[in-house]
């Protein structure tokens, strides 16, 4: 077992890991954070993408270990307040998502696609979104979303409601 | 609330109710779920194709911390029944045993030979290397025509055949008759390749016991919570009202979880031995063993027609890759194709026969469309050979043989009665969107100008049979089920409204839908309906979903019930306003007294007054609910035109899809916004399938293609910009007007595409490439037209 203190979504938590521990299994088995799921055993769909230090990794290549000292954010660790991020709503405006399973890995994979790359081309988004697989949507309201999210975000801020669910 | 602000409802694009846990993670998948004291499965499966089990013994896994117990096959035989196939297409249908976990003999790499019960799925996953099992390999049986030679190796030794059933259909006038007077014969095989569904949530099960009582909740990634409660009760011998089965949040099915797998039926098992709580979730690789497969089949059609490019006879000869075992409808997927080869043309003579073929291969079953993808990748890849045989345009070749829409409703030669649409008015919108005669000028100059890369041209004007389906339809298929659906609505005391469903989505957003059709009906705001459905407690009855029937069936079913709410709602007004019933009026959920405006009763007053039922009218029952069973009167027939347009590269076989454009018409739409979601993801695994995807099985019965890293999936970088659109007739065999639409997009594209492909590489002399597509494959076709055309 190896001690480590690792930082999600703003808590701060210490456990003792076995060093094999995959940081995706520690989240979701040891942390009850189940917000991001596991789509496959070889990182190719990236439904388990996640923030690590500032940059997206998919969370079943990374040891737990590995993630000690770190900050991890998660899907769950985005919205304040009850508001959702420029890119959690665009998703769900323009529909991008059905199943949404994919949907916590490719949001997101594009917080770190628009980190990047603030105003990207539809192409740009296409390929910057190529290690995320979704098997509901034919990506064409993924990109729109994220297209959606980059315009939004580079618009001054409006003011965010409190909570947007329905139109 | 005026009258217009609910009425439509219908045909708006409502933001989905389902996203908000979707998009911040609050979800609840099965593999989220956790109990204390809850216990971890792993299988061990067979690594050969075929094989004898010989000795296998579990002990040795015991040893291993953690480790609770372990089963072999003939541990559990005494409570585990045969996996279940509902559907015998035949009579004498060749219906082979298939234990949960193999006990003799297993028949397919991936087929389980024991499991491990242990306190993680860490601990689980290392017992099981120590599990011993000694196989004597037996021959695989990979290839279909081969399995079905006199001296073939068997799958089944105890059955003496590989053939599982011949199943042969006719209609019209005799084919050979008519062939003799055809100017035109076309013979063709082509194949469907085996695919992989992948829906993005793996499988999984949680089974939670109550031992005292005998009763047990079964969680489950599931598409059909309630067959799978019948199902499992068969199987383990639970009975079923000891069995709650829950399909929590499903991240899609595609078809692979429309099935009662061993994995589910074991847990069970394992649970009611130990009296603890089990979880299994499949990893992705283990899933592509696993998790029955689609598509398998060879085709030879052959297309009689006169000169002027008039059918007259269609014949299909099928070979079905069953693989290894009959699962749920694993037989019945080819046979709903056979209803679907003569498409959208009239002819004269149609003769199908399919032959159900045994495999060592991961079993095949039901991925999006199931047969009617089959069907109409060969009856329009072989229209688009006849208009080339005919010096055709294929657009024109194919108005030369449709249905017109006057000629609806119209009974095909298979015997199916179309009730409406519309070929005419969906090819015309697409030809203009696409900008059709600009496409073909530029094809023409590319080949004219020597381009490398050359322009193609594919067309798909499909049409499919889903909304599964009329109970006496059904019974003449041999289908062992009804095709009802399910809807009961409460009123409750507030005014807000249940409406519980036994339609099981898993992201085709009925709880957004079905709240439309609620809240037109009942004149209640759209935010006021909650849909409860996926929990045989919450809603005991249901067919669950698949076949695009869930809209046109139970959505159907949902309508109907809220218009009993309302007859129920109107007799308790016309009571407490003192009028006569035919002197209420229903608008925008308010009854008023025709003439009086101002005597007025909202339903949510009413459903109050049904609450207390201190002053109801002598007799009426309480409260104000309604249920409908809905038994549909005929099948769903969405239609439309897909026109793609390709752009190969004839050095390095490379294609590019350059556009795609397709109208649909799926009838009355309830929101367009989620029509044009499953368009978008049907058309995506069309294509998907017309130029990536292949399970690849080697000559030893090993999938090839066995992980994720190998089996191309396609990401946004891979596919186009789709430019979609719509005509709408409405249905009329359902009160809604609605057609299915979860198929319709798999079931039109893949022949567009190949289509395409072959129309670009005619001027070299290709006829076909065969699925998927590769850039290798396309450039072999091209240097073997090119070998032929210099010798």
């Amino acid at each position: 077992m190896t001690h480590i203190s690792v930082t999600v979504d703003g808590t701060t938590y210490e456990d003792d890991v076995e060093p094999r521990l995959l940081l995706v299994h520690y989240l979701r088995d040891r942390l009850g954070l189940t917000g991001t799921p596991v789509g496959c055993d070889t990182s190719n769909c990236g439904a388990c993408t996640v923030e690590m230090d500032g940059a997206s990794v998919k969370s079943c290549t990374v040891l737990a270990v590995q993630a000690d000292g770190s900050e991890v954010t998660t899907v769950q660790g985005l919205a304040r307040d009850g508001a959702w991020t420029p890119l959690q709503r665009a998703f769900h405006e323009h529909h991008a998502l059905q199943c949404g399973y994919c949907t916590p890995g490719m949001i997101m994979a594009a917080r770190d696609l628009l980190r990047e790359n603030p105003h990207p081309t539809a192409e740009e988004v296409r390929a910057g979104l190529e290690g995320n697989l979704c098997r509901c949507t034919g990506y064409q309201n993924i990109v729109r979303a994220v297209l959606a999210a980059a315009e939004q975000s580079a618009a001054p801020a409006p003011a965010a409601p409190a909570q947007e669910v329905t139109a | 609330m005026t009258d217009q602000a609910v009425e439509r409802e219908v045909g708006r694009a409502r933001l989905r109710k389902e996203d908000a846990r979707l998009v911040t993670g609050q979800t609840m998948w099965t593999d989220n779920i956790t109990v204390p004291g809850l216990l971890h499965l792993a299988f061990l499966r067979s690594p050969m194709a075929h094989a004898r089990v010989e000795r296998i013994d579990v002990s040795p896994a015991l040893r291993r911390p953690g480790v609770v117990a372990a089963f072999s096959g003939r541990d559990l035989a005494d409570g585990l029944g045969s996996l279940p196939c509902a559907w015998p297409v035949t009579e004498d249908m060749v219906l082979p045993a298939h234990p949960p976990l193999a006990v003799d003999e297993v028949r397919h790499a991936g087929d389980p030979v024991a499991v491990v019960v242990a306190r993680d799925r860490y601990a689980a996953a290392d017992a099981l290397e120590a599990i011993e099992v000694d196989y004597e390999p037996l021959p695989p049986v990979m290839d279909l025509e081969a399995a079905l030679a006199e001296d073939a190796p068997l799958v089944h030794s105890d059955k003496g055949t590989n053939r599982a059933y011949v199943w042969p259909f006719e209609a019209g006038e005799d084919y050979e008759t008519v062939r003799q007077r055809a100017d035109v014969v076309l013979t063709r095989r082509y194949e469907q390749q085996r695919l992989i569904p992948n829906a993005m949530e793996p499988r999984a099960v949680v089974v939670t016991p109550l031992a005292a009582s005998g009763e047990y909740t079964v969680y489950s990634a599931t598409q059909i919570p309630h067959i799978l409660r019948v199902m499992l009760s068969t199987v383990t011998g639970v009975p079923e009202h000891k069995l709650r089965v829950v399909a929590p949040d499903v991240g899609g099915g595609f078809g692979s979880k429309l099935q009662v797998y061993g994995e589910e039926a074991v847990a069970l098992a394992v649970a009611r031995k130990l009296g603890r709580p089990v979880k299994w979730t499949e990893s992705r690789s283990e899933g592509y063993l696993a998790t029955h497969h689609g598509r398998g089949m060879i085709q030879d059609i052959e297309i009689a027609a006169t000169r002027e490019g008039k059918l007259l006879g269609l014949k299909v000869d099928l070979l079905a890759d069953m693989g290894a075992y009959l699962m749920l409808v694993t037989p019945g997927v080819p046979i709903l194709g056979a209803f679907m080869y003569p498409a959208i043309y009239k002819m004269d003579a149609y003769a199908f026969t399919c032959t159900g073929v045994f495999t060592t291969k991961t079993p095949t079953d039901a991925y999006r469309g199931a047969g009617r993808p089959e069907a109409t990748y060969a009856i329009e890849r072989i229209m688009d050979e006849l208009a080339a045989e005919l010096g055709l345009d294929p657009v024109e070749l194919r108005r030369r043989n449709w249905i017109r829409h006057e000629e609806f409703p119209y009974t095909s030669i298979a015997g199916l009665t179309y009730d409406s649409g519309n070929y005419e008015a969906a090819t015309d919108k697409a030809l203009a969107l696409f900008g059709y005669d600009a496409l073909r000028a530029e094809q023409r100059e590319r080949i004219e100008r020597g381009d490398r890369v050359l322009l193609g041209i594919g067309v798909s004007t499909y049409t499919e049979m889903c909304g599964l389906a009329p109970s006496r339809v059904l019974r003449d298929l041999r289908y062992s089920a009804g095709g009802w659906e399910a809807a009961s609505i409460r009123m409750l005391p507030t005014g807000k409204v249940e409406v519980v469903t036994g339609t099981s989505p898993h992201g085709q957003g009925h709880v957004t839908s079905w709240s439309q059709i609620a809240a037109d009906v009942l004149g209640v705001p759209f935010e006021d309906v909650e849909v409860v459905h996926g929990d045989t407690q919450a809603a005991p009855q249901g067919m669950d979903t698949y076949g695009s029937r869930s809209l046109v069936v139970g959505g159907a079913a949902v309508h109907r019930a809220a218009q009993k709410v309302v007859d129920k709602a109107r007799k308790v007004a016309a009571h407490l306003l003192e009028a006569g019933e035919d002197d209420l009026e229903f608008k925008g959920g308010v009854f008023s007294v025709k003439g009086s405006p101002e005597a007025r009763k909202t339903i949510q007053e009413v459903a109050f007054a049904t609450f207390t039922s201190h002053d109801v009218p002598d007799g009426m029952e309480p409260t104000l609910n309604a249920e409908h069973v809905l038994d549909p009167e005929n099948f769903s027939y969405p239609h439309g035109t897909h026109l793609c347009a390709v752009e190969v590269d004839t050095e390095t076989g490379h294609t590019r899809i350059r556009s795609y454009v397709c109208v649909d018409d799926v009838g009355r739409v309830v929101n367009p916004m989620i029509v044009e979601g499953q368009v978008h993801g049907g058309l995506a695994q069309g294509i998907a399938q017309a130029l990536y995807e292949e399970a690849v099985y080697d000559a030893e019965g090993n999938l090839v293609s066995g992980t994720m890293a190998d089996y191309l999936v396609p990401s946004a970088a891979d596919l186009p910009e789709f430019v979609t659109d719509r005509t709408e007739t409405p249905a009329t065999s359902n009160p809604l007007g609605v057609k299915g639409v979860g198929e319709a997009g798999t079931i039109a594209s893949t022949p567009a595409v190949v289509n395409a492909i072959v129309d670009a590489l005619r001027p070299l002399g290709v006829r076909d490439v065969r699925m998927p597509c590769t850039p290798e494959r396309v450039w072999q076709a091209i240097r073997a037209a090119r070998k032929e055309a210099a010798a």
